[in-house]
This record gives structure tokens, C-alpha cells and sequence, in this order.
């Protein structure tokens, strides 16, 4: 009897197969208007605890700046979002639905978080319009890449990134005779590029001229609203010209959270980062 | 159209192709058609060396494919190369019927020599020409795809990459020189009489061969160069650079890793087809450690990420080769490893990088 039931259901033509229904990875959603959720993560290397126990959530459309000192765990929080580490225990979630500990690296990419490195990471060898062309989202498999052709459409849209990162005089450059502060922006573009709705930034004002970091801070806070933006600094100045609010980390987990001036009227912030 | 386009914009790379087309053309007229007593005559020997130089170059190619755009260095390359050789010898190894030494219908001398009764099952379809040149992409692209699968998804790079591409060449090198393979041993595949029907040693069948190459050579040229100037051949360079980057916007890095090294192993596939019938054997020696590394040289000497570099570093080190080894055989080795040095701390764009730093300064 069920290899005969078996065999109907196999020649209904109403259905396909089941292994033909593509495995579509589930939209990202935003009804409860938290974009990430990080739930009990623990991390250790070799015995170290690098995360431990780090309970984090981030708004849709927030600006969060994130604190510590060296060795609190900001970089490997940032590995865990983005798929470069595996925790040990607890959950992330991208919106409701979106697991982010079942995917790797290009599934979060195109999922929709976009990450900068700490030290600025541009396609040195390429022009800045290529590097901003390849992090354009879109169909990254071999075969689409290999005949992709860029569109009016496309092209607009690079031509409105090399405006907002203010590059739009260096176009034809290479990537790699940009400055130190330029290429900053440009790697940011390419975040851009790739219509991402969660930005990580780390250290986005590291090695920068005052001039140069207000521009960035600019940059950051017109970004926000449309996107949410997390970014990792070291720099109290800047941290403070972003304003938003501000988590500390500390020995792989949150000390504090709040606006700038709540956190550093914080007696244990005041004791453990901002050293007084 | 787009390759017009491409050619226009690669200007080093119109000018080879340009001398390739002319070459493929005036040798064989001027081997067939020139009689023996002009000048201008170019006698079979040369043309046979010459072609067996475009598949060399053709296999440099293909090493500078996944080394200079991709930047995996290869130190196995000769073994796809080697593979396509092989492939391409059962096929002339079953033309020769019972004209071998010992005149079986079906099994080559060699088997009989070892006593063998049967067609060992590999060697079954070879006898189809069709079937010889399928197998000639497919046994080093499966090759290349099962070992980059495994090499690229565990993410080994740098140079642990070229030590196992080299222990892979190394150990198919021990493999093949085994009597129970059923390849030959240490003698390989020889003594073959004539591919499609006309004979090897017929000056009209070299020409033909000849032009083969040279047609290999350009066509593989033009696909190469599609490749690297697409899309995918930015993201080629873009990984080279920065993986991570590349990976963090969104691309599967080692799935490009993957089928760019395939497609360069079914280019050394095909080299070595080429190259088999022109040098008339193949034998174990072929997938030694030193001929891949040989190439990765003449890769160097004309300059990584230029295909046409590529072209230019196997003619000129093997040019070399045959003039030295016939002139001081003991010098040639110094030679290679000298060159390499050189190359290396005066030359880190090759050859062809002297010629565009003159462009650039323009």
C-alpha cells in the first residue's frame, strides 16, 4: 500500500518534488523592531573566556557605540554576528527568523550585515569603482559573476555611494593610493553597496585627522534610521560626536549600557575603563 | 564582441596573439610548401620543437591563471598536464593495433610483455578518439575538482597549498611508474603510429599538430582573458588581496577557488595532448616535482597576471633549455635555478613587467 501511495504522490502533477523546492533562508523580521538579538553567548579560547554570558540587543534603525578595553571581546562579538566564530552556547538571531548560527559567512553577507575590519581592507589593486562594483549586492555565485555586466541602474547606484563617501574625485583610483581616512570611507561604501541592513564597524576613526573623523562620525549618523549601525571605538571623542547609546564591555560581557553620560558617571565603568 | 573589446584595451596581448596567428600559418607553409633547398624552408624538427613550446606555453597559461590572478601556487600542475598526456596516449596506444612488437589486436605491448590477458576496464572506450579527448578535460578537471574541493573547503592556502599540490603530483609519480597501474611504468606510453588515421611521422600530420596548438593556445588565451576581465577575474584578483574581505561581502571564495582551478587543470589536460603526440612518448616523468615546478618558473620569468606574460616566460626559458642543454648539458640546471634567483630579486614582474613600467611612465 505505501509503495503505492508512494508512487502517486510521485506522479502528481499538481506538486513538485520536494527536493526541488529551492531552500529559501527566511525574510528578516523586524515586527518586534529588534533587528539582533545575542542570548548567552559564551566563547572561550584555550580556557580564556573571551565572551561570557553577553547579553546584547540592537534596535532597527539604532546607532549603538560599543566600548571596552583591549580584551573585552568587541572584535569577537563582531566574528560571532558576522559567522567568522562559532560560540560555544546561546543564540543570535538577525530579526526573528534569521538564525545567524546556522550560516556561514556569505549567507550573513547577503542576509544583509555588512562588516568593516578594524584595519581599513579595500581591493588595493582595483580601481575604487571596482571594489565598490564588487561588493554591489546581487547574485555572487561563479557563473552569474563571471557574466555580470553592470546596468544604468547600477551605475547609478555606485555613482550615489562615491557621493555619500565622498569620493566621487577618486573614482578611477586605485584603491590603494587612497588615504588611510579615504579608504576607511571607501570600505564603508562598499558595506553601502551592499544594501545591508545591519552595519559592524570597527574602529572606523582609528588613525584619522579630527577633520577627517567628523566626517565619519557624519557619515555614521546619517546612515542610522534607514539601517541600524553598531560601531566599535576606542576613541571617547568620537564615541561622544556619534552620541546614540553606548554599551561597555567588559571581560567578554556587558558592564553597562545607556547614553554617553549615564555610562561614564558609572561608577564601575569609571573603575574598570575609564581607569580615574 | 565583449573579447574585441577586451583585445582592444590588452595591448600586449593582441600583439601575441597577432604573432601566433602569423606564426601558426607561415611554419607549416613554409614546411610543406617551401622545398627543401630554399632558405626560407623550415624543416620538420623545428616545427615539432616549436609546437611542443605552445603547449608548454599553454600549460604556463594555465599556472598563471590560478597563480597570478588567484595567487595558489600550483607546484602540481604538471600532474593535469601529465593526466591529459596519458589520456591522449591510450587513445594512439590503441591505434597501433597489431602493428605492435608483438602484434596483439587488442592489448598493448606492454601488457602482453606482463602477461596480462585481459584489457584492464580503464582502458576500454580509448580506442574512440571522441571518448580520448572527453577524457583529456575530464580526468584532470574530476582531479582538480575533487582535490580543490577538499584543499579549498578546509580553507589551506599559501604555502601549505603548494606543499600538498606538490605531494599530490609527487605521489601520482610513484603511482604511474607502477607495472600494476597499467599505464607502461617506468617506460610510459610510445612507439605510436598515427592519430585519426594519418601517420605520425608524416610531415603533413606535424603541420597539423602544429596548427592544433597554436589554435589551443589562442583560444585558450581568449577565454582567459574573458575570465580575468570579468567580473569574476576582478574577484579573482580581489581575493588574492584581501579573502576575507572578499568573503565578508557576500562571495562563496572557495567555490571561485574551485572552479577557476578546475578549468586551468582541463587547460593543462589539454596541453598535455597536444604535447604528447608531437614528442611521440609519455611516461612517468612528467608528473615529477620539478617539471611542475618548472613552469611555475617560466610563470615568473614573464611575469605573473599577465596571460600573455605567461606565453612569452615559457617560450624564452624553454628556448633556453634547448639550446643549453644541447650546448653545455651540465649548465642548465644552474642556469634555471640562477634565472629563478635573479628573476626573483630583480625582476618580481617578470620579463613583460620591464615593458609595461615603460607604459606606465608614458
Amino acid at each position: 500500500m505505501t509503495v503505492l501511495e508512494a508512487m502517486r504522490s510521485y506522479m502528481r502533477r499538481d506538486q513538485i518534488f520536494e527536493f526541488l523546492i529551492p531552500d529559501i533562508p527566511p525574510d528578516l523580521d523586524l515586527t518586534h523592531g529588534v533587528i539582533l538579538y545575542l542570548d548567552g553567548i559564551n566563547v572561550s579560547f584555550d580556557g580564556f573566556k573571551a565572551i561570557n554570558d553577553l547579553n546584547l540587543y540592537i534596535e532597527d534603525g539604532e546607532l549603538r557605540c560599543i566600548i571596552g578595553p583591549n580584551g573585552a571581546g568587541k572584535t569577537t562579538m563582531m566574528d560571532i554576528i558576522t559567522g567568522k566564530t562559532r560560540p560555544d552556547s546561546g543564540s543570535a538571531w538577525f530579526g526573528q527568523q534569521i538564525n545567524l548560527l546556522e550560516m556561514d559567512e556569505p549567507e550573513i553577507a547577503a542576509a544583509g550585515i555588512g562588516r568593516k575590519f578594524q584595519k581599513p581592507t579595500v581591493f588595493e589593486q582595483h580601481a575604487v569603482t571596482d571594489n565598490l562594483e564588487l561588493a554591489m549586492a546581487g547574485d555572487k555565485r561563479v557563473w552569474a559573476t563571471l557574466n555580470a555586466r553592470l546596468n544604468g541602474e547600477q551605475r547609478d547606484r555606485i555613482e550615489e555611494v562615491l557621493q555619500i563617501i565622498g569620493l566621487e574625485n577618486h573614482s578611477k583610483n586605485q584603491a590603494g593610493s587612497l588615504s588611510h581616512g579615504q579608504k576607511q570611507w571607501l570600505e564603508i561604501g562598499m558595506l553601502l553597496m551592499q544594501n545591508p541592513k545591519l552595519l559592524l564597524v570597527d574602529e572606523p576613526a582609528a588613525g584619522m585627522t579630527h577633520q577627517e573623523m567628523d566626517r565619519t562620525a557624519e557619515l555614521l549618523t546619517s546612515l542610522a534610521g534607514t539601517r541600524s549601525v553598531i560601531v566599535v571605538e576606542h576613541d571617547m571623542d568620537f564615541v561622544r560626536s556619534i552620541a546614540g547609546k553606548v554599551t561597555v564591555l567588559h571581560q567578554g560581557s556587558v558592564l553597562a549600557e545607556g547614553s554617553m553620560d549615564e555610562v561614564q558617571n558609572d561608577q564601575r565603568v569609571i573603575e574598570v575603563y575609564l581607569g580615574e | 564582441m565583449i573579447i574585441i573589446q577586451y583585445l582592444k584595451d590588452d595591448r600586449g596581448g593582441a600583439f601575441m596573439l597577432g604573432l601566433l596567428v602569423l606564426t601558426t600559418i607561415v611554419i607549416p607553409v613554409c614546411n610543406l610548401l617551401v622545398p627543401e633547398s630554399s632558405g626560407l624552408h623550415i624543416s620538420t624538427y623545428t616545427m615539432t620543437l616549436m609546437g611542443k613550446y605552445l603547449c608548454y606555453a599553454l600549460l604556463a597559461m594555465a599556472v598563471d591563471l590560478v597563480w597570478g590572478y588567484l595567487g595558489i601556487l600550483s607546484l602540481g600542475h604538471g600532474a593535469f598536464f601529465a593526466l591529459g598526456g596519458y589520456a591522449m596516449g591510450m587513445y594512439l596506444m590503441r591505434q597501433i593495433g597489431s602493428r605492435g612488437v608483438y602484434g596483439d589486436p587488442i592489448l598493448p605491448d606492454f601488457m602482453v610483455f606482463l602477461n596480462w590477458q585481459l584489457l584492464p576496464w580503464f582502458w576500454h572506450g580509448f580506442d574512440w578518439f571522441w571518448f580520448a579527448m572527453l577524457m583529456v578535460v575530464l580526468v584532470p578537471g574530476l582531479l582538480a575538482l575533487v582535490f580543490g574541493w577538499l584543499a579549498f573547503r578546509s580553507r589551506v592556502t599559501g604555502v601549505y597549498l603548494s606543499i600538498i599540490t606538490q605531494a599530490l603530483t609527487y605521489a601520482l609519480l610513484l603511482a604511474f611508474f607502477r607495472n600494476e597501474m597499467g599505464f607502461g611504468g617506468n617506460n610510459g606510453l610510445t612507439d605510436f603510429k598515427d592519430i585519426l588515421g594519418f601517420s605520425l611521422q608524416a610531415d603533413s600530420t606535424r603541420a597539423g599538430l602544429f596548427i592544433a596548438s597554436g589554435l589551443a593556445l589562442g583560444l585558450g588565451y581568449l577565454s582567459c582573458l574573458y575570465i580575468t576581465r570579468s567580473r569574476l577575474g576582478k574577484l579573482c584578483t580581489a581575493i588574492r588581496d584581501q579573502e576575507d574581505r572578499a568573503r565578508f561581502i557576500g562571495y562563496r571564495v572557495e567555490n571561485v577557488k574551485l572552479w577557476i582551478f578546475t578549468f586551468s587543470a582541463m587547460l593543462a589536460g589539454v596541453a598535455g595532448a597536444l604535447y604528447v603526440p608531437q614528442v611521440g612518448i609519455i611516461n612517468p616523468g612528467e608528473f615529477s616535482p620539478l617539471a611542475s615546478i618548472e613552469i611555475v618558473i617560466w610563470v615568473a620569468v614573464g611575469g605573473r597576471a599577465t596571460l600573455y606574460g605567461a606565453v612569452a616566460g615559457a617560450l624564452m626559458v624553454n628556448y633556453a633549455k634547448s639550446y643549453l642543454t644541447a650546448a653545455m648539458p651540465d649548465a642548465w640546471l644552474f642556469a634555471l635555478g640562477a634565472l629563478f634567483v635573479l628573476v626573483t630579486l630583480l625582476l618580481p614582474r617578470g620579463v613583460t613587467g620591464l615593458l609595461r613600467k615603460k607604459e606606465v611612465t608614458q
